[in-house]
């Protein structure tokens, strides 16, 4: 079995009394779809964080392709191939649609210190730019601005933005939030393909597509991990039931 | 509705027109008018770089104008008394040539900017508009304390500086040489807004958690355009003193940083002419209501209140119909 | 340097410090819970220091403020930026340029005779007591009672507080009026011992500013805290700066550079407060 591609070990985080995260080690192998559950204040947002920088934790680690990145900035996690979407979209609103993939494109150049060619005209980064909005179907809406997208819009651009990184591994943060029957049919599929190109953290409420995507389910209750394994397990798990419905029924 | 681009083309043709004007009709009185609206424009274009599409509400950019005045004035003034300048282990003669002066005028403004802005960046919000308050605050207190160089008095200097091949002292030469740098910083800004670089800052503006997700710095993006825009700023101090023939601490004062806000704010923040629709705004209101009456900065009060609370997008976006960059 | 001299300068520091905090309090308490910069309160510190401070405030809230709340920070201090420009001139013009002079009260002036043997100005001390009773009253309005329960609920979500049924549009009139009053009371008591003038406002208004970002904003504690520290510096700076500089340069070069480097002090303590702590001493981390 080959090493994981991200990789959490003995995570923990508290605030003062309140322990958020309590000693996490999860691991996401290539190709899969390795879902995050739990109920409402289980500490997902926290991990998250953790995970891609913006919280330090108080001890353990977090790998990416067998490299320690715990020190490394969520810049610089980005730059190392972590491709992250926010559960509420992060984009520039006033920028067009095109102007925000270009930002993505710009940022797997990792160069961004040009002062004189115009982003736009730039034929690399109009390339790859254009490569994730075809991927995710919005390259009809190029030259739209993003705060006139509908929602489900914005969740595809928010998708398309980690595509223009080429990460190694994503990490989503409820990529279903929001959307209308349709919209969540829609992504499912789109994740669906995805995990072949990088494997996937989906941090996800939406159960039926937990259930239609994950190839391992973790449940994350009051910052620890009480359960890992396929869905027919976590569904005939104690454990879980007694977390989401209180007393073993 | 206008275009963008119609009105920058009038305003700049505004620019070159009005002083023909004034020489045709012989009233230099205007042509020096037509100038100090240019050097306000020029700091404001600097401002507006880091403010317009960074996002960073300096109220502190007086700074780099009073450093570069008072590069101007240290300088001329060690040439024009024949006494040279000691810093340290160093002897510099100084000098009045307006080349040799712009060029310290901008290394010094640039190294204000690089030092205050990675003290600065640490913080957002209202706490850094009043950390760069307080480097405004701490530069003009110290220069009205350094009485080598007129203290709160100021300094004088005689005779304007050169540059070679004109004569500065005649008004219209001295506004040509003033505008061409005008247009050039708008140069700057309209390539810098159009690059990758750009691009990145005005997306750190809008979104900073975006900008580190595709894996850039929005404070290292952030502090460059503070650094390009001090130094625009500090070019426009320099030349602002030579203009005057005096340089001042109020070159350093926190009203002056409030001024150059309000006139990017009346023009249009972000755009590539606001700052010099709002100086020539400023100027004109300075100039024809502070002959009527005293109290003209209640105008400009009303004015401002007025945008603010109605039409955000300044002049050009009340001309355009479209709302500018949100600050 | 006497040791009388020293502790003169501490308590008029002290009190600077304490006059300061009741301009910086109203501030904090505006901005914490309205989240609003109001640069317009320094003209209203002035413009108390002639009447009717409240109902000023209560005015300018209910016509201009209410329409900037969803603002964006740079918007809102433009547009009191621009309040301030319309009050400094609009008095000016109303009540002309030259200055008031306002008496001690008979029953307060005079000096009063400390521990240890020390005279010091009855009117001041009573400032000292005035403004640490005011502080004590605030204290006890945001810990003891409803009113203050709901503007520190306020300051957090003040979206949740109005769903709970609070009239957020009462309370902020009431916290915006309460700000001016505090400054007012600031500016009445200290015209006595300083001219009133147009102007005056914006000296103080900086500092308070400066107050209530050293301290943290939205933190009352922060601000008293900060305004000590603030006065503390600048009344103790401006007296021994200039005594420090005449041990090398002569009298009149020792008093300007040091006066004026007094003044840059509190600046260079603000930038320190921020580099080392980006919100405040005690305002809330991001």
């Amino acid at each position: 079995m080959s090493e994981p591609v991200l990789e959490t070990r003995n995570l923990s985080k508290s605030f003062g009394a309140l322990k958020a995260t309590d000693d996490v080690s999860i691991d996401l192998i290539a190709g899969e779809i390795h879902a995050i559950i739990g109920p409402n204040g289980a500490g997902k947002s926290t991990l998250i964080a953790q995970i891609c920088g913006g919280l330090t934790p108080q001890s353990g680690s977090v790998l990416l392709n067998g490299r320690d990145i715990s020190n490394l900035g969520t810049s610089e996690r980005a730059q190392a191939g972590l491709g992250r979407t926010f559960q509420i979209s992060a984009l520039a609103m006033e920028d067009t649609v095109l102007e925000n993939v270009t930002l993505g494109a710009i940022g797997q150049s990792a160069r961004p210190w040009r002062f004189w060619t115009p982003a736009l005209k730039d034929y690399e980064l109009k390339q790859r730019a254009m490569a994730a909005l075809d991927q995710v179907g919005l390259s009809a809406a190029v030259d739209q601005i993003t705060s006139t997208l509908s929602h489900g819009q914005r969740r595809q651009l928010e998708v398309a933005m980690a595509l223009t990184l080429e990460p190694r591994a994503f990490v989503m943060d409820e990529p279903m939030a929001g959307l209308g029957a349709e919209g969540s049919k829609a992504m499912t599929g789109f994740l669906d393909g995805l995990r072949d190109q990088a494997p996937i953290l989906l941090v996800e409420h939406d159960m039926d597509a937990v259930f239609a995507l994950a190839d391992r389910i973790s449940v994350l209750v009051y910052g620890r991990i009480i359960a890992t394994g396929t869905i027919d397990e976590i569904r005939a798990s104690g454990e879980v039931k007694k977390a989401y419905l209180g007393e073993t029924v | 509705m206008m275009q963008e681009r119609t009105i920058n083309a009038l305003v700049l043709a505004g620019f070159v027109l009005l002083p023909i004007w004034a020489l045709a009709t012989d009233e230099p009185f205007t042509i020096t008018l037509a100038t100090r609206t240019v050097l306000l424009a020029l700091a404001a274009v600097g401002l507006n770089i880091a403010l317009g599409i960074g996002g960073l509400v300096s109220l502190g950019h007086a700074v780099f104008f009073g450093l570069g005045g008072y590069a101007m004035g240290i300088l001329a003034f060690h040439a024009q008394s024949f006494t040279p300048l000691e810093l340290g282990p160093l002897t510099i003669a100084g000098t009045k040539s307006m080349p040799i002066i712009w060029l310290c005028a901008i290394v010094v403004s640039a190294l204000a900017a690089f030092v205050i802005g990675l003290l600065s960046l640490r913080t957002t919000g209202v706490y850094f508009i009043m950390i760069t308050l307080a480097f405004g605050q701490m530069f003009f207190f110290f220069s009205i304390s350094w009485s080598a160089y007129g203290g709160e008095d100021g300094l004088s200097i005689w005779v304007r500086n050169s540059f070679p091949g004109l004569n500065t002292l005649i008004p219209i030469q001295f506004f040509g040489l003033c505008f061409a740098a005008l247009c050039l910083a708008l140069f700057i800004h309209w390539r810098l807004r159009a690059s990758p670089f750009g691009l990145t800052l005005n997306a750190a503006r809008q979104n900073p958690a975006r900008v580190e997700a595709v894996g850039l710095s929005p404070i290292r993006l952030k502090l460059l355009a503070f650094v390009i825009s001090g130094a625009i700023t500090g070019l426009a101090g320099a030349l602002f003193a030579d203009l005057n023939r005096f340089v001042s601490p109020t070159m350093f004062s926190w009203q002056l940083s409030g001024e150059l806000i309000v006139l990017i704010v009346i023009g249009g923040v972000g755009r590539l002419m606001g700052p010099v629709i709002g100086a020539a705004v400023f100027v004109a209101l300075e100039h024809l209501l502070g002959g009527l009456t005293d109290f003209w900065h209640i105008w400009l009060g009303v004015i401002l209140l007025v945008i603010v609370l109605f039409s955000r997008g300044g002049i050009i976006g009340a001309l355009t119909g479209k709302a500018g960059p949100h600050v | 340097m006497s040791t009388i001299l020293i502790i003169e300068q501490i308590l008029n520091g002290l009190q600077f410090g304490i006059m300061l905090f009741l301009m910086a309090a109203g501030l904090t308490l505006i901005f914490g819970v309205m989240g609003l910069i109001n640069l317009a309160h320094g003209s209203l510190y002035m413009m108390a220091a002639l009447a009717a401070a409240a109902l000023a405030g209560a005015i300018v809230e209910i016509v201009v403020i209410r329409r900037l709340y969803a603002a964006a920070h740079l918007d809102q201090v433009l547009a009191t930026f621009a309040l301030i420009l319309v009050f400094s001139e609009g008095t000016r013009w109303v009540f002309g340029s030259f200055p008031l002079f306002l008496d001690v009260p008979s029953y307060l002036s005079g000096p009063i005779t400390l521990p240890g043997g020390i005279q010091y100005p009855l009117y001041r001390l009573a400032l000292i007591v005035i403004g640490l009773l005011v502080a004590f009253g605030l204290w006890w309005l945001t810990v003891r009672t409803r009113l203050g329960v709901q503007i520190r609920a306020g300051e957090n979500d003040r979206e949740m507080i109005a769903a709970l049924g609070v009239d957020i549009s009462k309370l902020y009139t009431i916290v915006f009026a309460l700000g001016a009053a505090l400054a007012g009371l600031a500016g009445a008591l200290v015209g006595a011992i300083q001219s009133v003038q147009v102007g005056m406002g914006e000296p103080v208004l900086i500092l308070a500013f400066v107050v209530i970002v050293i301290g943290g904003i939205g933190s009352i504690k922060g601000a008293f805290i900060g305004a000590i520290l603030v006065g503390l510096t600048d009344t103790l700076g401006g007296i021994f700066l200039p005594q420090f500089f005449k041990l090398f340069m002569e009298a009149g070069a020792a008093t300007q550079t040091g006066s004026a480097l007094a003044s840059m002090a509190v600046y260079v303590l603000m930038g320190l407060v921020l580099i080392w702590r980006p919100t405040g001493l005690f305002g809330a981390r991001s």
